[in-house]
């Protein structure tokens, strides 16, 4: 076992893939020479050359579009995109192309990118820098979504996105690429390295797609949630003293839909929390699918936590981000604490 | 406001109830416009972005530096090509109106882009159509029952019923599937090519847009990546004067070629009479050649004329005059390749007439192949179980209870 942080496990999950797979090829804007903006592809290129570790022009619809051609050509590209606010520009490359190439043609085609982009706020980033689009990708048919929430997982989901055949957009939450994140910005940051999931194996193994954790078993309350706020929701349910059952969905589409209603089932009371946008938002799907499922469990109405409907505003930060407090108003309700 | 502004709106030439004008067209005369060194700086040859490479004059003789000196047979293969695919278009179309298939696009006027263009790559090079490339299938020797398969989104329909007629894809025939979206395929070009030459394949790719596409960002970011990599590909844009009822000065083409966009990303540009088989072969084969050999990409503009509707769905009566295809300088791809072969010795009205005839059965048996696999209205029909196949590559639980959710609601219907 390795401490590693998650830029250093994401590093280490492109080196094993490009050395393994000659297939494999990583692009995007200053991943080359400078190793990336969050230095995530540090060292790769002087390893692996500049044929394979590709410095590319600012124009992210050309980058997924050529990963797409270099795709259909039998290579395996991982693409960059800088933020995850700059998506937009490849989106329709990503939905009307990347994802529908196998399905159009009928399996005679298909391009196996990964693209990857840091998502989310607590960065002091703005509303150009600290977006949460996951649930534009997840409407998306045909995309397979992920977002880790620790050095372990974002390593082996990693790797299992890249030696997938289907396209898999990556979201990699960037207040977590250095230490796990409570909420608390005035409190100092705890490395990875005091953390269980910052020990990485350095060698190659897989976290499934498809499948969620229990961060942490409870009996109390589920609370689904992936990302940052995983860890926000577990200082949140600690502060009230709840046995909470944390839930890291980890992927999106395809849903773990088993384990997140199994937990329900048992436990009767669920809060759901993600920093992106409330409506519409994922945590909607979440909501409708366990109302569905686990409706005569349920001894309380779900909650949705969520960052506000409004862009990510940068003077607002920590009254915009759903931090300990919003949580625990959203427990107390859930847990008819107040009553 | 003022009726009139500085604003420039561009002028559409003629109108329904207007007489045809074509006198803005730029031509240079049939053998004129040198053909330089593959090996060329694409800044060293801005006369081949703003000339016309033409080979054939208007009496069918081949004339200058960019004869291509094909024999006979070749030429008359590209004939054949030509012609099925035009009595293929015109079946078609008349079968779109009988409501057996649900909508087509004919490539009238455009055969020689596609048809040439394929005899003068290799097989292996890559192509990435537009929807109106049709002579790239049947100059690559498709079969016409699978191209009608697909119309008719019938049992054999390669797409599985999912795609709209004409969205073909070949994977042993090494043609892209083709995006109902424009210009999407242009820079996937491009990636392929990158990734042929990161591999250090020899194979080259290509792709096809329409001038009005070209406005799209994505053929930006086709010439900016090919260029910046060097990429061993060939971008063709189809100047068929027509986005729908728009005309191509509001594609930009009032102010320069489109041939020109190549030379401002350092990207030779060549400016070709589409509908002069000779000539497209010809420019074809440099730009190949210049490809595989690393000398860098090329942007072809085909200059030619969409002679039918863009596709069943619209009437180009409501804005072109009705006859303006008689008038275009530029003549018919296939009456000049026939003119040109007679001239020769190796053609006649005969074996014209009989080739037309040889074709139309094998249109007419073709199609009585297809319908036997069933048709949009009649069976047998697709399962629609298919529908849930190929989103991903093993089905996902939400689609299999969605499968199971169909199948339900089927056996209760």
């Amino acid at each position: 076992m390795a401490q590693m942080n998650m830029i250093h496990a994401l590093n280490s999950a492109l080196d094993i893939m490009l050395g393994r797979d000659p297939g494999v090829v990583v692009l995007g804007e200053d991943i080359g020479y400078f190793g990336g903006v969050f230095r995530v592809t540090e060292g790769l290129q002087r390893k692996y050359g500049e044929h394979r570790v590709l410095d590319t022009p600012i124009a992210e619809g050309g980058i997924i579009a050529a990963a797409i051609g270099m795709g259909a050509n039998g290579l395996r590209p991982v693409a960059e995109v800088q933020f995850a606010d700059y998506i937009y520009p490849g989106y329709d490359q990503i939905v009307s192309e990347l994802a529908r190439l196998r399905y159009r043609s009928a399996g005679q085609f298909c391009a196996p990118v990964t693209v990857r982009t840091p998502c989310g706020g607590g960065i002091r980033g703005g509303q150009t820098h600290s977006q949460s689009p996951e649930a534009i990708f997840a409407h998306v048919s045909g995309l397979k979504v992920v977002m880790p929430s620790n050095p372990y997982d974002a390593k082996g989901l990693l790797i299992a996105a890249i030696e997938d055949d289907d396209p898999v957009i990556f979201f990699e939450p960037k207040r977590l690429y250095n230490g796990p994140f409570d909420g608390n910005p005035n409190q100092a940051a705890v490395p990875w390295s005091a953390h269980p999931q910052g020990e990485v194996p350095p060698g190659h193994y897989t976290v499934p797609i498809g499948k969620a954790a229990v961060a942490r078993a409870g009996r109390d309350v589920t609370i689904v949630t992936y990302g940052t706020m995983v860890h926000v929701c577990e200082a949140a349910a600690r502060g009230l003293g709840l046995e909470a059952e944390i839930i890291d969905v980890r992927t999106m589409v395809p849903l773990d839909t088993d384990t997140i209603c199994a937990s329900v089932a048992r436990t009767g009371r669920c809060v759901i929390a993600h920093e992106a946008t409330r409506f519409a938002g994922f945590g909607a799907e979440l909501a409708a699918t366990i109302q569905e499922e686990c409706f005569w469990n349920l001894e309380a109405p779900i909650r949705r936590v969520a960052g506000w409907d409004t862009p990510y505003p940068h003077a607002f930060e920590w009254e915009y981000f759903p931090g300990q407090v919003r949580v625990a108003r959203a427990l107390r309700v859930v847990m008819e604490m107040d009553r | 406001m003022p009726t009139k502004s500085r604003l420039h709106v561009p002028a559409t030439p003629a109108r329904p109830g207007e007489h045809s004008d074509f006198s803005w067209l730029r031509l240079s005369p049939a053998g004129a416009v040198p053909r330089p060194e593959i090996t060329a700086r694409a800044t060293d040859i801005l006369f081949l972005a703003d000339g016309l490479v033409r080979v054939l004059d208007d009496a069918g003789e081949a004339l200058g530096p960019w004869h291509p000196h094909l024999d006979p047979p070749d030429l008359q293969i590209g004939l054949r090509h030509m012609l099925l695919t035009r009595l293929f278009d015109d079946r078609m179309q008349r079968i779109q109106r009988s409501g057996k298939i649900s909508f087509y696009m004919g490539s009238l006027g455009e055969e020689a882009v596609s048809v040439a263009q394929a005899l003068a790559l290799r097989p292996d090079d890559m192509l990435f159509p537009s929807y109106r490339n049709q002579g790239l299938q049947v100059a690559r020797g498709r079969p016409l029952v699978e191209l009608m398969c697909q119309l008719l989104s019938n049992t054999r329909d390669m797409c599985k019923g999912r795609q709209l007629p004409v969205l073909y894809h070949w994977r042993e025939g090494n043609i892209f599937s083709i995006s109902g979206n424009l210009t999407t395929q242009f820079p996937q070009a491009v990636g392929w090519a990158m990734a042929a030459a990161i591999r250090g394949q020899d194979a080259v790719a290509a792709s096809w847009i329409g001038e009005g596409a070209s406005a799209e960002a994505d053929f930006h970011h086709a010439l900016l990546f090919a260029s910046v990599y060097r990429a061993p590909v060939i971008l063709n844009v189809v100047n068929n004067q027509w986005a729908i009822s728009t005309f191509q000065g509001f594609a930009g083409g009032e102010q320069s070629s489109f041939a020109a966009r190549g030379p401002g990303y350092g990207i030779a540009g060549v400016r070709v009479d589409g509908n002069d088989f000779l000539a497209v072969h010809a420019v074809t084969l440099w730009a190949a050649e210049r490809a595989r050999t690393g000398a860098g990409p090329t942007l072809i503009e085909h200059v030619t004329y969409r002679g039918a509707a863009h596709s069943t769905s619209d009437d180009p009566a409501r804005y072109r005059p009705r006859d303006d295809y008689r008038h275009w300088p530029l003549g018919d791809p296939i009456e000049r390749l026939k003119q040109h072969l007679m001239r020769l010795g190796e053609w006649s009205e005969e074996r014209h007439a009989a080739l037309t005839a040889e074709l139309e059965q094998q249109v007419g048996a073709a199609w009585k192949e297809a319908v036997s696999y069933g048709t949009l209205t009649d069976p047998p029909r697709l399962d629609p179980h298919l529908m849930f196949e190929d989103v991903f590559r093993e089905m996902p639980p939400h689609l299999r209870r969605q499968d199971a959710e169909l199948r339900a609601e089927r056996s209760e219907g």
